[in-house]
């Protein structure tokens, strides 16, 4: 299990950054993924594996007209 | 359609009624000093002196505005009065070349639909073309008799009012028309601008204003829109046909700023940050505003059938790649000089289907994502040519898309409720998602005919309306009829973001997102769980964002495009390298010294102010700040069990309900009680944080502490506390 903005999220192995946002849905560009506390850079988000129990924020910065 | 007069006829058919010669005061550090007024019932002409306590208190923009306005009227004046007022002032930062985004015009007037200050903010040319012939702001009085053209000659030092007979009404045509009368060539017309409006902002209650740029690429005039609030039904009562300024007084420094090497050097490395990021990350230049259709959809934030729903599978039929491939690509389409976010995207060589002007080709500016969401997705049409045929004719009409929509999806919805039929419809069949129906019904607002007229009163008093001749139930209707303080909502649901709800019912003037936008914050990121939180949050970014319309700027740079660092920083969601453009760009006009605590400060004033003047206006207590059901939460079984898991968990783990055995119905009011009483603990919050008293009056030490206890903005407030 992992927290995603303060929500549980089922984990699973394999789990990359980009998965991730996939199942939350999470389209918006302008966000910040940061795991544990670090920032992952977007250019990591293929390949960087969400471990088990992290806690994972996605923050979504204001847009709108 | 071929124009009815050619430009020599309606040229020779203007009789002028007044002239009024000026010598054009230079901008010095952002301003004039000096603002023109005009009254069309007198034909009185005169130059008023903008005083240091002006600067001081009221900035520029919505804030000269709202000072004109506040001495023009008194409680009793209504919005079709001779002294309610049109001023339109874009600030001191307006008209600078060197950042994106500084061309903005405020217009404020008494609104027809609220029946209280309005402000709305536009692009075009027309505000800092006014300023560069010496005017910090117009305001216009009074009601001519027939139809007028006001014109500011400001390389001549000339303002005429003229009797324009022949002109016509639409945007599309006027906007054209007069930009050819009083250009010298056609080189010439960059050097004019215009405001006009349309026939269906003289039979409805939600027109709006459109400010002309030309286009010498199109060669052609492009319209922008101050959408909310009706001013543009209070400038056709006026029988104002067009106002127009011609200068070529614009150059890089024509604000003759206090420090030209600080703007360039500002706007510079934002120029460098868009070529840089924007590809990557909204794709403002490509796709304008219209690139949030899809985002909108996938965060359950979509309105789908007067805000019922969240998302639609259709709404892809609408994303933004589908508009990318209808605008124009290739143009930088600035709606003033410098901006290289460049959002101001059309369609080219549109042929319309339906109305006066079936089979023409035209230029619709737009749609942008409040307009598609709008006239689109609101009222279950998923079609992009309807929609663009929908926004072409909202503008050249004079009507606010957002307005439209809302209120087309509310007829919709008492549509397939019944409470209204085709006999009281006219025949016309106002399902979620005729888009004939709904154009039908736009060519009655412009007619002013039939169930158009109806609708064209606006949400509030459609309900009004439908209770009295249709014995409509009036609960169900203040529930699903959304508006607030008599505005339409903007096109976001709000009813997962306490925060937004606030974000929209407690604002000044009536539900628009340029306040505050904080679903992602609140419902996304779960940043500002609190009352106190949400209450920060509330309290922050309308003040921030009101400080955009006292200086003549567009909110986009701000936040739709972002340093690379900025996830790096303590608060990323405020942008602070953009927030010290701001200080910078302020300072580097006017050369005064704020910091980014004194721009909120400044805000902040005029912020309470507005509340007074509502308060002035019979309005701006708690019983004005509650929104309808339908912004909150499920108002109907359908709603609660289309995201009924959604609910379910809500219920059990925030309300601390079990859902175990209730019926949906049981459920639904359970969740309205729980849901209700969380938005009165949030407006105690706000109202706490931001200096009020539990009515939203403000209290009189903020008063005092934000220096604007004038002697009759305390009486006003003591005689409601």
């Amino acid at each position: 299990m992992i927290s995603v903005n303060e929500q549980p999220l089922a984990w699973r192995e394999n789990l990359s950054v980009s998965e991730l946002l996939k199942i939350c849905k999470y389209s918006f560009p302008l966000i910040i993924v940061k795991i544990d506390g670090e920032i992952v850079a977007k250019s990591e988000y293929e390949k960087f594996m969400v471990p088990d129990g992290a806690n994972v924020s996605v923050i979504h910065l204001m847009s709108g007209g | 359609m071929e124009n009815k007069y050619s430009i020599e006829q309606i040229k020779s058919a203007h009789k002028i009624l007044k002239e009024f010669t000026y010598v054009p005061k230079p901008v010095n550090k952002g301003y004039s000093g000096e603002t023109l007024y005009v009254n069309l019932s007198t034909n009185e002409i005169k130059i008023k002196q903008v005083t240091e306590r002006m600067k001081d208190v009221f900035i520029g923009g919505r804030g000269f505005g709202l000072w004109y306005l506040w001495n023009a009227v008194t409680e009793k004046t209504r919005w079709n009065d001779p002294e309610n007022e049109i001023i339109i002032s874009p600030g001191p930062i307006g008209g600078i070349t060197q950042y994106p985004g500084a061309g903005k015009s405020l217009v404020v007037s008494l609104s027809p639909i609220t029946g209280s200050a309005m402000d709305s903010n536009v692009g075009g040319y027309f505000g800092p073309y006014m300023k560069f012939s010496g005017f910090d702001a117009i305001e216009i009085q009074g009601k001519a008799p027939k139809d007028v053209v006001v014109f500011i000659d400001g390389d001549n030092g000339r303002v005429t009012i003229e009797e324009a007979p022949l002109e016509d009404i639409n945007s599309h045509i006027i906007c054209e028309q007069l930009t050819e009368l009083y250009a010298k060539d056609e080189a010439d017309r960059l050097h004019v601008a215009t405001v006009a409006s349309g026939k269906a902002a003289e039979h409805t209650l939600i027109g709006h204003l459109n400010f002309s740029f030309y286009d010498k690429r199109r060669k052609g005039t492009r319209l922008k829109q101050a959408g909310r609030g009706g001013i543009g039904t209070v400038f056709r009562d006026k029988k104002i046909k067009g106002l127009v300024v011609r200068t070529t007084n614009i150059k890089g420094n024509s604000n003759t700023p206090a420090d030209q090497a600080l703007l360039n050097k500002t706007g510079i490395k934002l120029h460098k940050e868009i070529h840089r990021n924007d590809d990557k990350q909204c794709h403002m230049r490509t796709q304008g505003t219209a690139h949030l259709v899809e985002i909108m959809s996938d965060y359950d934030l979509l309105p789908v059938n007067n805000f019922k729903f969240g998302s639609h599978e259709k709404a892809r039929q609408m994303a933004s790649w589908v508009w990318e491939k209808k605008f124009t690509q290739g143009i930088p389409d600035g709606c003033w000089f410098g901006c290289t976010l460049a959002c101001a995207k059309a369609v080219d060589g549109f042929q319309l289907k339906t109305g006066p002007y079936k089979g023409d080709k035209v230029i619709v500016d737009g749609p942008e994502y409040e307009t598609v969401a709008g006239v689109g997705s609101c009222c279950g049409i998923f079609d992009p040519d309807a929609v663009v045929e929908l926004n072409f004719y909202c503008d050249t009409y004079g009507v606010d898309t957002i307005s439209f929509g809302t209120l087309t999806a509310f007829a919709m919805e008492c549509f397939e409720n019944k409470i209204i039929t085709e006999k009281e419809t006219g025949g016309l069949k106002l399902n979620f998602g005729n888009h004939e129906a709904a154009l039908e019904l736009l060519h009655q607002m412009a007619r002013g005919e039939g169930f158009g007229k109806v609708a064209g009163m606006g949400v509030r008093r459609m309900k009004e309306y439908f209770v009295k001749n249709y014995n409509a139930d009036p609960k169900f209707l203040q529930d699903i009829g959304m508006e607030c303080k008599g505005l339409e909502y903007s096109q976001y649901v709000s009813k997962e973001s306490l925060a937004q709800q606030g974000g929209y019912a407690l604002t000044n003037k009536g539900p628009q997102h340029d306040e505050a936008w904080l679903i992602f914050m609140d419902m996304v990121n779960n940043h500002i769980p609190t009352f106190e939180n949400k209450a920060e949050a509330l309290h922050y970014f309308p003040l921030f964002r009101t400080w955009f319309g006292l200086n003549g700027l567009c909110k986009l740079p701000w936040n739709d495009v972002e340093p690379e660092d900025n996830p790096k920083t303590d608060e990323p969601a405020k942008v602070p390298e953009h927030v010290q453009n701001y200080v910078d760009l302020f300072n580097g006009v006017t050369g005064k010294k704020i910091d980014k605590k004194e721009l909120i400060r400044m805000s902040e004033r005029v912020y309470n102010f507005q509340r007074v003047f509502n308060l002035k206006m019979g309005f701006g207590t708690r019983e004005h700040d509650i929104p309808p059901y339908r912004s909150v939460g499920p108002v109907t079984c359908e709603e609660y069990e289309s995201r009924k898991d959604r609910y379910d968990k809500q219920l059990k783990e925030k309300a601390g309900i079990s859902p175990e055995g209730l019926s949906t119905e049981e459920k639904v009011k359970k969740m309205r009680e729980y849901r209700e009483k969380q938005y009165q603990m949030l407006v105690d919050a706000v109202y706490k944080r931001r200096g009020w008293n539990e009515k939203g009056i403000p209290k009189l030490e903020t008063l005092k502490d934000l220096s604007i206890d004038f002697e009759d903005v305390v009486k006003i407030v003591k005689s409601k506390m």
